[in-house]
């Protein structure tokens, strides 16, 4: 998947090629066996060609609808408040000590 | 009470008022039906047996508490709510063992009303799914028919439902979640307008579409539910301060004089099966022999709409799938060499196939060069697929469509095709693009004796109305019976 490609290119070459699944796999932090990446190239093709259908579709001048959400946000005050013992935050830590989860070294 | 489980939530909760039922007594048959039924239909991927007896006896020994209008109630919940006292795995392994330390909002409200939760539902992973066979325990089976799949990703809600293992459940609905496996199931579900219920505690999967709601073998039992969870939350911002009104109020409705129902022309088009159309057909001549007018409408961007559905939920899904990362909770692979390999094999070893596609295509319409081609163009149509349902909402009371193109389908059958199941989704996920409330009913039975659905689909927070109509409506039409009947 090239990454530099803009958006009148790929609508008539969708095709998610077994490279552009592996990057993909590195941008989502999954690892995936030889066996997905062709399974999953294939499988995403097929999905991403029946999304060009959104071109048959006129949307010029059309303002994005992100979020449904229609009364005013309220926003609460910055206060920072204790809602939970750092116990309870650890209790389903794979690997922690007293106060850490523990990860591999990092440097 | 000869049979307490063939009760609705509506007389079983009076009873239990009354005290011609206990709380013990309602809870032990529902453990005693959960025995008899589960090994056949995989509902429950957790039950609290000992903790909801131990709950119903302490209850019992303090009387009924007429200001609770859930007292002594068993329900179940789907395992996308968190649970303080039960675990929570969303069906997936990368929460395999995950205890929760506190409850969803919807769960406290439950509790409060005085339910008592026997158990967590079955679901495919992460919700993602239309089947209930992605879950990653077990494959729940549709009680009428167990060679059928009970729909999804509520499945093991629905399908608890109707095999009498509870009164009512919780599910949530993305796509079509809760409307698809009710219909499926023969129950009836409701999915509220987005930010009528609080999403607090529901593990996400695509934000601006999940909401929950309930599952229940009526339409009254489903407006009691929807009582008891509706309202505002200062824990989720989306939740909607707009006023909970009385839900009980409109039911029972006979005439439906001055009625107008539009029938959206998109939604009975090419796909739609001619078993689902015949039960559809004989509850709109019901609507007219109730005094109400039908018209037909026209939704044009329904075409587009599941393509948009997909960028929206899987952009949305691959973002919220982040927090899964092998540090603070959940599954991690054992000895990994770096921090990478933390990340890459905990998700690849906790996730399953139907999630990692979805992860994969979301991270793709976000990427670099195709955020908006597919993100922004998805979000423009989902502004177009609104106005439509809002402008044909301008000039009826409600919109009355199919719930699936088809009826419940043999277990196995989609599950190399991914493209096959979302394709199922066409008349479900437009309404959560649109953020409105819909209420799926039973309406028929097919020649086969599998449930039909119908869906009757609100103005925003017009949930009140919908369950009114419905109501009409259910009291109207021969009744489907039970899966415990045909037994």
């Amino acid at each position: 998947m090239p990454q530099d490609n803009n958006c009148a290119d790929h609508a008539s070459a969708s095709k998610i090629s077994a490279q552009d699944v592996q990057h993909l796999a590195q941008l989502a932090r999954l690892r995936l066996s030889e066996e997905d990446v062709e399974r999953f190239s294939r499988q995403l093709s097929s999905i991403v060609d029946y999304m060009d259908v959104l071109n048959t579709i006129d949307t010029s001048g059309v303002k994005p609808l992100y979020s449904p959400v229609q009364h005013k946000i309220q926003y609460r005050e910055d206060v920072a408040v204790h809602v939970r013992t750092r116990e309870q935050i650890l209790a389903n830590a794979p690997e922690r000590d007293e106060n850490y989860f523990i990860v591999p070294r990092i440097v | 009470m000869e049979d307490i489980t063939s009760l609705s939530l509506s007389a079983a909760a009076s009873a239990l008022k009354k005290g011609e039922l206990s709380a013990t007594e309602a809870t032990a048959a529902c453990l005693e039906r959960i025995l008899e039924t589960e090994d056949e239909i995989n509902a429950l991927l957790y039950v609290d047996a000992e903790g909801a007896i131990e709950q119903a006896e302490k209850m019992d020994a303090e009387g009924p508490d007429p200001a609770k209008p859930l007292w002594g109630v068993p329900v179940t919940v789907k395992d996308a709510l968190v649970t303080r006292d039960m675990p929570t795995t969303a069906a997936s392994r990368i929460l395999e063992g995950f205890q929760p330390m506190y409850d969803a909002f919807v769960v406290e409200r439950l509790r409060e009303a005085g339910a008592i939760i026997l158990g967590k539902n079955n679901m495919d992973e992460f919700a993602m799914g239309s089947t209930t066979e992605n879950s990653a325990y077990k494959v729940t089976r549709n009680p009428w028919n167990t060679d059928l799949v009970p729909g999804g990703s509520s499945g093991g809600s629905a399908a608890s439902v109707a095999a009498g293992q509870c009164f009512a459940s919780l599910g949530s609905d993305t796509g079509g979640s809760i409307r698809q496996p009710a219909s499926f199931c023969g129950c009836v579900g409701l999915k509220p307008t987005y930010g009528r219920v609080s999403r607090y505690g529901l593990i996400a999967y695509a934000s601006s579409l999940d909401q929950v709601g309930p599952l229940a073998r009526n339409v009254e039992d489903c407006a009691r539910m929807l009582a008891v969870i509706a309202g505002h939350d200062a824990r989720d911002m989306t939740s909607s301060p707009e006023a909970v009104p009385d839900y009980l109020q409109g039911l029972g409705a006979t005439d439906l004089s001055g009625r107008t129902i539009g029938l959206p022309a998109e939604y009975f088009g090419e796909g739609l099966s001619d078993t689902v159309r015949k039960g559809i057909d004989k509850a709109i001549d019901t609507l007219h022999s109730l005094g109400a007018r039908t018209m037909e409408v026209s939704l044009p961007s329904t075409s587009a709409a599941i393509a948009t559905y997909y960028i929206v939920a899987m952009a949305e899904a691959s973002s919220n799938l982040a927090r899964f990362d092998g540090v603070r909770y959940g599954h991690r692979t054992k000895d990994p060499k770096d921090l990478q390999e933390l990340y890459t094999l905990s998700r690849m070893e906790g996730f399953g196939d139907e999630v990692k596609r979805r992860i994969m295509l979301g991270t793709f319409v976000l990427s670099a060069g195709y955020y908006d081609a597919y993100y922004k163009k998805a979000a423009q149509v989902r502004r177009l697929v609104r106005d439509e349902f809002l402008a044909a909402l301008d000039k009826c009371d409600c919109l009355l469509a199919p719930v699936a193109p088809s009826v419940a389908w043999p277990i196995g059958s989609h599950i190399e095709d991914p493209l096959q199941i979302i394709l199922m989704d066409a008349y479900t996920c437009p309404i959560n693009l649109a953020a409105l409330p819909s209420l799926a009913l039973p309406c028929a039975l097919s020649d086969n004796g599998e449930p039909i659905g119908l869906q009757l689909i609100g103005r925003p927070f017009a949930e009140a109305d919908i369950l009114s109509m419905g109501s009409a409506l259910e009291a109207s039409l021969p009744s489907i019976g039970s899966p415990l009947q045909k037994a």
